[in-house]
């Protein structure tokens, strides 16, 4: 059924633009409903016809798989929900994918929020992945949920060195104290690593700079595509690795499910977005050529 | 004294948060600065909700263009708000977490706010094609240059640089789009954003002196 779709989405897309390629030749310019409808082909198709590649993780993405990998179960992981809704779709693949991982590795995980809006998705996490997936996990001993604080840098400078003077319970309202999985630790410092998912502010590149690299914690991101070129100048010592757009969700799942087979049937979101993501490129890659083929010819013929 | 207050207290508000970076005994004072600010940023939810209501409210009142948009704006807020302060039909009560499962905050962010958000960040796709097609032109050599990089990385992005690369032998491997893309982020890119980086890094030292001394006092709705 793949092969079917790629064949008929390729013809489909590739005969529009052909057509399109007539039109510029002849001096016309292609009207913007015309883009669109191309770009809604180019991401529907591969999704209704399940289109997949196969990932291979770049050394970024490695990076932070193999940190994770490498430290001893029971290590402490924090995962930072820092987007929302409109940033879910590229970004929730990768909190998904390291949520599984760190739980699989036996990793104590510590889900906090420096944006409102996180707080939910948190929630929604928790309920979706954590209790259904792996319900020999009990909370407050193999992980928790903080939630979501305002002042966003500000949070950071105070956690760094005092969790309990930011947070005194969880998200249920329950004492700090009272969970198995806040027995001596008192800051931000006594986190093997930190990770931050989001692509705003507050978000990957605060957490470097607030945390990380004045505290010397390991810290990884995970970021929308348009926000990855402004974290590169950061890694690899302030930041660890980054998983850049969905194609970085789509290389850590593809490692993950080489790696543990009990992934071999989990849902792949980033995986499977890369289908319209690659289809979705070659049309705007084509219509920027095409665009030129139209301008060059229209400036020959002014001059 | 509508100026030397503030500007006493940006003086040594920010001469605190200085000296708690470079010397440890000043450490607390700027965790305790920075717990004020949390607290303050607390209001800054107040300011946004009075502001929205207040901009919409207008709106509504004197029923100008698509003032039916901003009803469902207001309507929205309320609803949300009655739902996150009341904790309506949350299972663990009003004590609860605001995001427990089943409760109606929770139900309106997964089916209503989340899918809308995407939706949103969704037609950014659209846009970008068609701004591509109308603006990314060769028109000179710099722009030239730019629709290269874009190439090489809208392919990178993809398993297809890899599949339509790969025969490149090991020896040549910098020529394979992925590397190419990665070398063009590691190191064009890390120049230029470190460049910017750097230059903003030194403005905002020199913005930060200027307001901690009082010479910038423009914020304060003051001429130079």
């Amino acid at each position: 059924m793949s092969s079917v779709g790629l064949i008929i989405s390729l013809f489909i897309i590739g005969a529009g633009l052909l057509w399109l390629l007539i039109l510029s030749l002849t001096g016309r310019e292609v009207e913007r409903r015309i883009v669109f409808l191309f770009i809604g082909l180019a991401v529907s198709v591969p999704l209704l016809f399940n289109i997949t590649f196969s990932e291979r993780a770049t050394p970024i993405v490695l990076d932070v798989f193999d940190k994770l990998e490498d430290l001893p179960p029971g290590s402490k992981v924090l995962l930072s929900y820092d987007y929302g809704p409109s940033m879910a779709p590229e970004v929730e693949p990768m909190s998904n994918a390291f949520l599984r991982h760190s739980l699989a590795k036996g990793h104590k995980l510590y889900l906090m929020a420096l944006w409102a809006t996180g707080q939910s998705l948190v929630a929604t996490a928790v309920d979706s992945i954590i209790k259904r997936e792996f319900p020999d996990k009990v909370y407050g001993e193999d992980y928790v949920n903080i939630g979501f604080k305002a002042g966003g840098t500000g949070v950071l400078n105070v956690i760094i060195t005092d969790f309990r003077k930011m947070y005194l319970t969880d998200v249920d309202g329950l004492d700090l104290d009272s969970l198995f999985i806040f027995d001596g630790v008192k800051s931000l410092r006594d986190m093997d690593v930190l990770i931050s998912i989001g692509g705003g502010f507050p978000g990957v590149k605060e957490w470097v700079l607030f945390a990380g690299a004045p505290g010397n914690i390991p810290t990884a991101g995970g970021c929308a595509a348009v926000s990855a070129p402004l974290l590169y100048p950061y890694y690899p010592r302030q930041l660890l690795g980054l998983l850049g757009g969905i194609k970085g969700a789509a290389e850590y799942e593809s490692e993950l499910k080489k790696r543990y087979p009990r992934f071999e049937t989990m849902p792949t979101p980033g995986i499977k977005m890369m289908g319209p993501q690659t289809l979705a490129h070659l049309v705007v890659m084509a219509f920027i050529v095409i665009g030129n083929i139209s301008y060059f010819i229209s400036r020959r013929k002014r001059s | 004294m509508r100026r030397t207050v503030p500007l006493t207290i940006t003086f040594i508000v920010g001469t605190g948060l200085i000296l708690s970076v470079f010397f440890p005994p000043f450490e607390t004072v700027g965790e305790d600065f920075s717990l004020f600010f949390d607290i303050i940023a607390v209001f800054a939810f107040f300011l946004g909700g009075g502001n929205l209501l207040r901009v919409h409210g207008t709106r509504i009142q004197k029923k100008r263009r698509d003032w039916g948009y901003s009803f469902i704006t207001v309507a929205g807020f309320f609803l949300m708000l009655a739902a996150g302060l009341f904790k309506l039909w949350n299972p663990g009560g009003i004590t609860a977490d605001v995001t427990a499962p089943g409760s109606l905050f929770q139900l309106m962010y997964n089916w209503v706010f989340n899918p809308l958000g995407a939706t949103m960040y969704a037609l950014l796709a659209f846009y970008v094609a068609s701004a591509s097609y109308r603006a990314f032109r060769a028109k000179n050599s710099d722009a030239t240059i730019l629709l290269v990089a874009a190439f090489i990385i809208l392919l990178g992005r993809t398993p297809l640089g890899f599949y339509a690369t790969s025969w490149i032998p090991d020896s040549f491997s910098l020529l394979q789009i992925p590397n190419l893309a990665i070398w063009v982020m590691t190191s064009p890119n890390l120049a230029g954003q470190r460049a910017i980086m750097i230059g903003i890094a030194l403005g905002v030292v020199s913005m930060s002196l200027r307001l901690i001394l009082g010479v910038e006092r423009t914020h304060l709705g003051v001429e130079e």
